[in-house]
């Protein structure tokens, strides 16, 4: 472990901070011009953070331990999530924190506290809230672990950082499998980022909201918190998807010069990527609760066929 | 890895492409966009089999190819488009056996089809051997579609995905049929489908609805 690599995680982690709401409110933004709405500015998130730090922290009477410290496990996961996915370099003297099973553990320890933070205060909404988040995890777990176990056959290893290695310095080669994935990945992105065709971020229509339903009692750094760490999960899975199946650009040491040609790459992937999901988010409807699990099924279904695509044809030497 | 040509890249891509629109059908509940689908599929089926007659420079393969493209991904989604149009299911929604567990009964099909036709791929000398499994597993999708459907309709589509699945396979195996065989299957199809649309006009007649279930009650008097 070197200084260089050191302070270029460093320099990852403070970049993911900085970054994450600015994703948000640049797909709020795209949200907005697609659907003929005035646009809210950029830095909106920045201000909302900013506001909900100075205000004070209101509690239920019947809240406990686990409602107060809930909001710093779930941005300190979030946070371990960007350390770990490679967003600039390869070179993370985090990364054998974790592997990517590992990471969807960490996604999957915040969900558990959310849930439980949600239900924690024994209101209906609350509970309903947390139950739905656990029926889409459930779900969306199989098929992510599903798309990895493919990149983890591709590149013979389950590092975030040799998957990425792999992938970015091979010849170009048309893996159809690599696709299959892709689409599966988007898929459980969506859901798992609360995005429209299964939950819609905007709303506080008590039938239909998910994230929103289980973070209604929060308030002040607490709510600040959480909706820092909902920017920061977005920003982990852009830079995951990004860094799976668009790997060019990420450097691969921890040279000064190669970290600087990959910051402006990445703002490129990341704006082109958040103006997408703002597309997906405007042509598509959000469906019904009861139609989430064959949404996800799908998702495990093409992940599952691009295992069985790759087993075929793509082992033979 | 690097062994692996960019002709066998592209058709196996085809493949890949042809076995995610059998799902995509298999999943389709308007009966439009399924007839869409399917000729999606003859079109990709046409690519594929393009790119392996320029590969292997077999003539009769660019006639196959052409057959194809006119027949699958023209002529007869033209066909069932008017037959849906005539008997007024535009808008025919089909409430399917749970879609889920179909995908996941597709699944196990694709891994059974995959094992089965390992072996044997093992056995060809074509470039695109590896696109076997896929082809049966189109093969078997097809069929479940047919046994999963309970509208007319979709099951005639289903019939044609699996003629489609058996041209891959004869395009993956041998470069295909002779000339005589492969028109005479074209022929055969397109023959199937207009007399299968006589008797959709029969059905509707009897019944007031192309639901093959209401076949079970027949009875000869």
């Amino acid at each position: 472990m070197s200084i260089s690599g050191l302070l270029g995680q460093l320099f990852a982690i403070v970049l993911a901070l900085v970054l994450a709401p600015l994703l948000t409110g640049w797909v709020n933004q795209c949200r907005a011009w697609l659907q003929s709405r005035s646009a809210p500015p950029l830095l909106q998130p920045y201000y909302m953070l900013h506001k909900l730090f100075r205000k004070d922290v209101v509690l239920a009477h019947n809240a406990s331990s686990v409602f107060r410290t809930a909001p710093f496990v779930i941005f300190g996961c979030m946070l371990l999530a960007c350390a770990i996915i490679p967003s600039l370099s390869t070179d993370l003297p985090f990364a054998p924190a974790a592997d990517t099973l590992a990471l969807v553990g960490v996604f999957g320890l915040a969900r558990i506290f959310i849930s439980l933070a949600a239900m924690d205060i024994g209101t209906a909404f609350g509970s309903l809230g947390g139950r739905r988040e656990m029926l889409i995890g459930f779900l969306a777990e199989p098929a992510l672990l599903m798309v990895i176990f493919t990149l983890a056959m591709i590149s013979q290893s389950t590092s975030v950082a040799t998957i990425v290695e792999t992938l970015a310095h091979r010849e170009v080669v048309i893996y159809p499998s690599l696709a299959f994935a892709g689409i599966a990945f988007t898929f459980v992105s969506l859901a798992e980022n609360a995005r429209v065709p299964v939950d819609n971020p905007a709303t506080h229509l008590e039938l239909t909201m998910i994230h929103e339903a289980m973070i209604l009692e929060y308030s002040g750094r607490h709510l600040a918190l959480i909706e820092w760490a909902a920017s920061l999960k977005l920003y982990a899975y852009s830079c995951l998807g990004l860094a799976l199946f668009f790997p060019w650009g990420i450097a691969a040491g921890d040279s000064i010069l190669g970290l600087a040609g990959a910051i402006p790459l990445l703002l490129m992937k990341l704006a082109i990527g958040g103006a997408l999901l703002a597309l997906i988010e405007t042509v598509n409807a959000k469906m019904r609760i009861f139609r989430a699990p064959e949404f996800l099924g799908t998702a495990f279904m093409l992940a599952v066929l691009g295992l069985l695509v790759r087993l075929l044809l793509e082992t033979r030497v | 890895m690097s062994t692996i040509p960019l002709s066998a890249q592209l058709i196996n891509l085809c493949a890949s492409v042809i076995l995610l629109l059998a799902f995509a059908m298999l999943a389709q509940r308007r009966v439009m966009q399924l007839i869409n689908l399917f000729a999606l599929q003859g079109l990709v089926l046409c690519l594929s089999t393009l790119v392996v007659a320029v590969t292997t420079k077999q003539h009769h393969l660019y006639w196959s190819a052409g057959l194809t493209l006119l027949l699958k991904a023209l002529l007869l989604p033209w066909i069932l488009h008017r037959l849906v149009r005539k008997l007024y299911v535009k808008w025919d929604i089909e409430s399917l056996v749970n879609v889920p567990t179909t995908m996941l009964v597709g699944v196990v099909l694709v891994m059974i089809a995959f094992n089965v036709a390992q072996p044997i791929s093992l056995l060809s000398q074509t470039i695109s051997r590896g696109t076997l499994g896929i082809a049966l597993a189109v093969v078997m999708l097809a069929f479940l579609m047919m046994i999963t459907r309970t509208k007319a309709i979709p099951q005639v589509v289903g019939f044609l995905a699996m003629e489609n699945g058996l041209f891959l396979a004869a395009t993956s195996a041998t470069y295909g049929m002779p000339m005589v065989v492969e028109l005479g299957i074209a022929l055969d199809v397109l023959v199937g489908v207009i007399i299968l649309g006589v008797f959709f006009f029969q059905i509707r007649d009897q019944f007031d609805s192309l639901d093959i279930r209401n076949m079970e009650r027949l009875k000869d008097n």
